[in-house]
């Protein structure tokens, strides 16, 4: 023994050791994975065959699917809802871009405390964003949007009855919340690009706007797809923005998305089926336009994402 | 003309520029927050208004949220709860899973990955209907049980973690192993609290996610009592009853902390944001 450098000699638990313990590390993600996601989705498609009234379940086949595509509601709920998704699209890729890309230049002074006024937004719930934007928009002339108009010379709006400013209002307040976390996106892409190529650019002669064509548009090209991708996500997962300024009855629908209907349909109506059906509908466009986005794009060509 | 004074009239523009687009930006709070001192009943009737009269200004609805409003301030204490449980239970599940997903090999690794992401690409409104009937069915509507369940799994977080702990030392892990200890202690007493400023990155992103979360306790939620901020303010939002005062102030008093700890932990929010993507 003397001599012996001792190891001690404690036995690990099977419990502790290191072919067991990543297991132990990961379970309670896995059963709660299992029972709050796996489960759900599943459940879902069946729920969307499936006619569900108190104490009554049956399997009625595609009839909630048939139903829903005979509905002049769901295609204007669709209509409305890709109407927002595009526009939300264009308006929060492109202007960010344009503001990270001044954001960055070293000519901008105060760039922290532009960044944090940009960002500050975002950290605003949708509810109390709906509250200013509805106390913004009042039906009153006094209300400051109709003051605005009147100034140049049009009558007050009543804004929250029209289709086009019901689209209006509801891209307005999801652009006024997610801008600055989209200039956030870009400005890190953007600390990304090394100077050099913008000095070689230089001495060759480049412009700012060749600049930013040729240099820093390409190099943004993966942050582009990434926040093009869940801006379409997340504009056809649209619901808050309409529900804060007309919950699901906005006059004539003129502000119904997808998921309004849903919820209207599942929860309000409690035709807990049709409304599944409706979430599997949402959750296809979802896949395949997201999919189409990256082929598209060239996110699929090469390893380069 | 000199180089130098273009460079000059070049930065002041830009800068302008970008101040008026800031003010812009912040505009809206900034007129909630000044009209959160008008009396509630212009504000009822005018909305949002350019013409204030500045004399009218007064602390009144803050008086009032502060000695009448006791309804409001349990939606407060709601909203804290749940979002601090939610924080310490979604940060608990994921960095644990993220920290082994990187630095040990087992078997179903792989796999364990792949089914992060596909929670990533899972819209949470496909989830929403499952979800409320199996709250039914174990009588979770409206508890804070109810509320928090569904938060707990965050993916995004898991991949921030798993992010995170492939930089973390592994000679750490094996020199523990030597002086006796077992892997729970090298992941609770060594590693964890090497992972410090990622937890403060996602305790803050989930608090924040969880603070505004509107959806699912709108409809997990029933009565007033259980009511978080989001979900109670909306209820505020009746054309028939004058609950201005509490609206608007207590709007103000919802934002006001959020921002507070934006300003105080600035670095964090924003690796949180930049690196964990959406949230999921």
């Amino acid at each position: 023994m003397e001599g012996n450098k001792s190891i001690p000699k404690k036995r690990t638990h099977f419990l502790a050791s290191q072919k067991v313990a990543p297991y132990v590390f990961v379970a309670p993600f896995i059963l709660s994975f299992s029972v709050l996601t796996l489960y759900p989705t599943i459940k879902a498609f069946i729920m969307s065959f499936q006619r569900i009234l108190p104490g009554q379940v049956t399997f009625i086949g595609l009839s909630n699917y048939v139903r829903i595509f005979n509905t002049p509601t769901f295609f204007k709920a669709l209509q409305n809802t890709t109407i927002y998704m595009i526009l939300t699209v264009i308006i929060l890729v492109t202007i960010p871009i344009l503001l990270a890309t001044i954001l960055n230049s070293q000519l901008v002074r105060f760039r922290t405390f532009l960044r944090s006024g940009l960002f500050i937004p975002a950290l605003t719930s949708v509810v109390v964003a709906g509250i200013i934007f509805r106390m913004m928009f009042a039906e009153s002339e006094t209300a400051i949007a109709n003051q605005i108009i009147g100034f140049f010379g049009f009558e007050p709006i009543n804004w929250r009855t029209k289709a086009w400013s019901a689209m209006f209002l509801m891209v307005l307040l999801a652009s006024w919340r997610w801008m600055g976390v989209n200039v956030l996106y870009f400005l890190a892409g953007l600390q990304n690009i090394p100077n050099e190529l913008y000095e070689s650019a230089e001495i060759d002669g480049a412009n700012v706007v060749q600049k930013f064509f040729h240099i820093t548009i390409p190099m943004l090209k993966p942050i582009i797809i990434f926040v093009t991708t869940i801006s379409i996500i997340g504009g056809f997962r649209v619901f808050e923005e309409s529900y804060v300024f007309w919950e699901t009855n906005s006059p004539g629908n003129i502000a119904l998305t997808l998921v309004s209907y849903l919820y209207q349909q599942g929860i309000q109506q409690n035709d807990m089926g049709y409304g599944a059906a409706v979430g599997v509908i949402v959750l296809l466009i979802i896949f395949v336009t997201s999919i189409i986005n990256l082929i598209i794009s060239g996110a699929f060509k090469r390893s380069d994402v | 003309m000199k180089l130098k004074h273009k460079r000059m009239i070049y930065s002041i523009l830009i800068t302008v520029f970008m101040l008026i687009v800031t003010l812009h930006a912040l505009f809206p709070l900034i007129s909630l927050l000044v009209s959160s001192f008008r009396p509630s009943s212009e504000l009822f009737r005018q909305g949002i208004t350019f013409n204030i009269q500045w004399d009218q200004l007064s602390l009144d609805n803050y008086k009032y949220i502060f000695t009448q409003a006791d309804q409001y301030w349990k939606w407060y204490g709601n909203s804290i709860i749940v979002s601090l449980l939610t924080i310490i239970l979604s940060l608990f599940f994921s960095s644990m899973v993220g920290y082994a997903l990187a630095v040990y090999d087992f078997w179903g690794k792989h796999l364990l990955f792949v089914i992060v992401v596909f929670i990533i690409m899972i819209p949470f409104e496909i989830l929403m209907l499952p979800l409320y009937q199996l709250m039914t069915t174990f009588r979770l509507i409206d508890t804070y049980t109810g509320i928090i369940l569904p938060s707990i799994i965050s993916a995004s977080a898991v991949f921030f973690f798993r992010q995170y702990a492939l930089g973390l030392p592994k000679e750490l892990m094996d020199a523990a192993r030597i002086d006796g200890a077992n892997e729970y202690g090298i992941f609770f007493k060594i590693m964890l609290p090497l992972m410090t400023p990622s937890l403060a990155a996602m305790a803050i992103l989930q608090g924040l996610f969880s603070w505004n979360n509107f959806v699912w306790p709108l409809l997990v939620i029933r009565s007033n009592s259980m009511f978080t901020l989001p979900v109670g303010l909306q209820t505020l939002l009746t054309p028939y009853e004058n609950n201005y005062d509490v609206l608007i102030s207590g709007s103000i008093m919802t934002i006001v902390p959020i921002v507070l700890l934006y300003v105080a932990f600035q670095r964090y929010f924003i690796a949180g944001l930049t690196a964990g993507g959406v949230k999921g």
